[in-house]
């Protein structure tokens, strides 16, 4: 009896004295797809000034909800808010990194980037009207590539994701068959083709299911050795996806002009741009319930952006430019406020 | 305890203040530990009054804006906030169907081997596989469907099904279109295995409790085994068979992992049993995080509501069935 009052007792102490430090992390929730780097940063900068970053990876949907209910102090999302949920909300919203979407096949006999394809033909395979590998379609884009008469197996999301919302996005764009037939949204009504969860899932399906297209995350597609395909762009350049063609589609975007720094990066223009790529967003409260954590939280993200730019490419993601940088952090120095209305954020210059 | 003390405490005058209020003490632990017990049984009623109302409540939205029309409408489109239960609903109907299909002859034979024509050294091992079938858990089999059944269909059994059905009328539909490995089909049998382990053990259990005499009897006058399996073991244990299919009915229904992994995930009505699906359960489990809007989440609970009410009916009819059999029979 004494022993386990004895316990108890040890217990609750412990408890008291590991409270303090678990307050002083930041705490934040949302979308899976930059949970890697973020993981990757928090355990740099934990490091380096001993904070640390409590991020859980439930889903954009849930970081959105979980920001609205005021129980993190940063949420994240794949997909930007429109700016009037912003504003109802009483929120900021900043890109941290950069990412591409690629199509991924399982054809027999086709490698990495050994195939060509281009908007129209792509939309046209996910609303089911290309139906085979051996579609005129195809091999007017890929002359001299051996194509088999193979049914194409379409692989989407069957969660809702940012992802979808990339890859629908530019969809509508290069077809207009698309955009009023099915639009674009984190999760659509996908006239054919079977759903698999989350990026993982979609990379699995095309690599068991033979004759497959799919559309992961670029580095999904890299870890799991899929056949990614070119794309055709707006300039009518054939690209590949690298770290550079997915910078170059941010190079030319409206970051400034947009509310919430929203932009959809595709079918951007640019000779070398990839045309399917997107940023990860961060939303944080104008003003915070706890001024302190959320001015850990910025500085913890002013941070990466000095100094996580070579960790991001490690892991396949892309820095933002610098002068979105500049741009963002401005924002917070402006807009942020504790309950007195003083700024939290100060700009180091 | 009440003896010691009445043996301590020597005069019949201070003994009995004693034994009252020792009993009174009793008296009082008595009603405690019956009001400890009532609170539990209540608990478990208000726990499921609750998931019940939180339910209802949290569908508002959906049923408000499609009314009955949600349980009749195919359409599932988070870009119109347009939703419908009816794909879902039948594919949670037909995967289970199929299953039970699949796997309530082969478990109820395989009880008669267990039970009936086994040797003795090998009912230990057959019988501890089949209930070990039953402890894996449903993630294991959804990534083996899905890494290792789905593809293994995809190059056997489905082209198989599509070339032998490819010219009689019906069957040619239900086993229409491109082997894609995952699907309806791949689902169902999935889930055969999963509720085999039931259905099995349950009637192996209910089999071995038919008295010896009865079996001996027809035995006796000549009857062969498959006789006595069909005229006597079978009509005597009727109720423990079907308590067992509706424990297996009441899995299949509700089974969430395995079949995420290797129905496909479309919101849609195909004839043929090849094409992908979705269940109730798994349409959930895979919208439920990421749903933004309420009408997409009321959406998703209002299906909830309906595998609940569903599952409930399930266990009501079995429930009747077996009261209606045990009034026949006693």
């Amino acid at each position: 009896m004494t022993l386990l009052r004895s316990i108890f007792v040890a217990a609750a102490f412990g408890l008291a004295a590991t409270l303090p430090t678990t307050a002083a992390d930041i705490s934040g929730a949302g979308a899976t797809f930059p949970f890697p780097i973020y993981a990757k940063w928090a355990d740099a900068y934990k490091k380096e000034t001993g904070i640390g970053l409590n991020y859980q990876s439930i889903g954009s949907g849930g970081g959105i909800k979980q920001i609205l209910a005021r129980t993190v102090t940063f949420g994240a999302s794949d997909m930007p808010l429109k700016a009037a949920d912003l504003d109802k909300g009483g929120l900021i919203q900043f890109p941290t990194v950069l990412g591409g979407v690629v199509a991924v096949i399982n054809v027999e006999g086709i490698k990495p980037g050994g195939i060509i394809l281009d908007g129209p033909t792509l939309s046209r395979i996910f609303l089911g009207e290309v139906k085979t590998w051996n579609d005129a379609a195809i091999a007017t884009l890929n002359p001299g590539l051996k194509l088999p008469a193979q049914s194409i197996v379409v692989v989407h999301r069957s969660d809702g994701s940012g992802t979808t919302a990339i890859f629908t996005n530019y969809l509508s764009k290069v077809s207009a068959e698309w955009k009023s037939k099915v639009g674009s949204n984190t999760a659509v009504e996908w006239p054919v083709g079977i759903g698999a969860k989350g990026n993982e899932g979609v990379a699995n399906n095309v690599a068991q299911t033979r004759g497959s297209v799919g559309y992961v995350e670029y580095a999904y597609a890299k870890q799991n050795k899929l056949t990614f395909t070119s794309l055709v762009n707006r300039e009518g350049k054939t690209v590949a996806p690298t770290a550079i063609s997915f910078q170059a589609s941010a190079a030319n975007a409206n970051w400034t002009g947009t509310p919430g720094f929203g932009v959809m990066l595709t079918n951007e223009a640019g000779a070398t741009a990839w045309p399917i790529s997107g940023a990860t967003f961060i939303l944080i409260h104008k003003q915070p319930k706890d001024a302190a954590a959320a001015g850990e939280a910025l500085r913890f993200f002013a941070w990466a952006f000095a100094k996580g730019g070579a960790m991001a490419e490690a892991l396949d993601y892309v820095p933002l430019p610098m002068n979105v940088v500049a741009a963002i952090q401005k924002v917070w120095a402006v807009e942020v406020k504790d309950a007195g209305g003083k700024p939290i954020f100060a700009l180091s210059h | 305890m009440i003896d010691v003390t009445l043996r301590k405490n020597g005069a019949r005058t201070r003994a009995l203040p004693t034994r009252g209020r020792i009993l009174q003490r009793l008296r009082r632990n008595d009603a405690i530990y019956r009001n400890v017990t009532r609170g539990a049984a209540i608990g478990v009623l208000v726990l499921l009054g609750g998931v019940i109302v939180a339910l209802i409540d949290g569908s508002m939205p959906a049923w408000r804006a499609f009314g009955f029309g949600f349980l009749a409408s195919e359409r599932w489109n988070p870009v119109t906030e347009n939703f419908g239960a009816l794909a879902p609903i039948y594919g949670t109907v037909v995967t289970a169907l199929i299953a039970m299909v699949i796997a309530v002859p082969i478990g109820l034979l395989i009880s008669v081997f267990l039970t009936e024509l086994c040797p003795t050294w090998l009912k230990r091992p057959v019988g501890t596989a089949i209930e070990l079938l039953a402890g894996i858990p449903s993630i294991i089999f959804g990534i083996w469907g899905l890494f290792v059944f789905a593809p293994f269909l995809q190059g056997t059994l489905q082209p198989f099904l599509i070339t032998v059905f490819g010219n009689v009328p019906v069957l040619s539909s239900l086993f229409a279109g491109p082997p894609y490995g995952i699907g309806v089909l791949t689902a169902s049998l999935i889930l055969a295995i999963m509720v085999l382990p039931f259905i099995t053990s349950i009637s192996r259990d209910v089999f071995e409790q038919v008295q010896a005499v009865l079996k001996e009897a027809a035995y006796g006058i000549g009857c062969t085994t498959w006789e006595v399996v069909w005229n006597v073991v079978i009509p005597y244990t009727r109720v423990g068979i079907i308590g067992g299919i509706m424990l297996g009915l009441g899995r299949a229904l509700g089974e969430t992992m395995a079949v995420t992994f290797v129905i496909g995930n479309a919101h849609k009505i195909s004839a043929s049993l090849l094409a992908p699906g979705t269940t109730i359960s798994a349409a959930i489990a895979n919208e439920f995080t990421e749903a933004v809007g309420d009408l997409y989440t009321a959406s998703l609970i209002a299906l909830g509501l309906i595998l609940f009410v569903i599952t409930f009916f399930v266990l009501a009819i079995s429930r009747y069935m077996l009261a209606r059999i045990e009034r026949r029979i006693g």
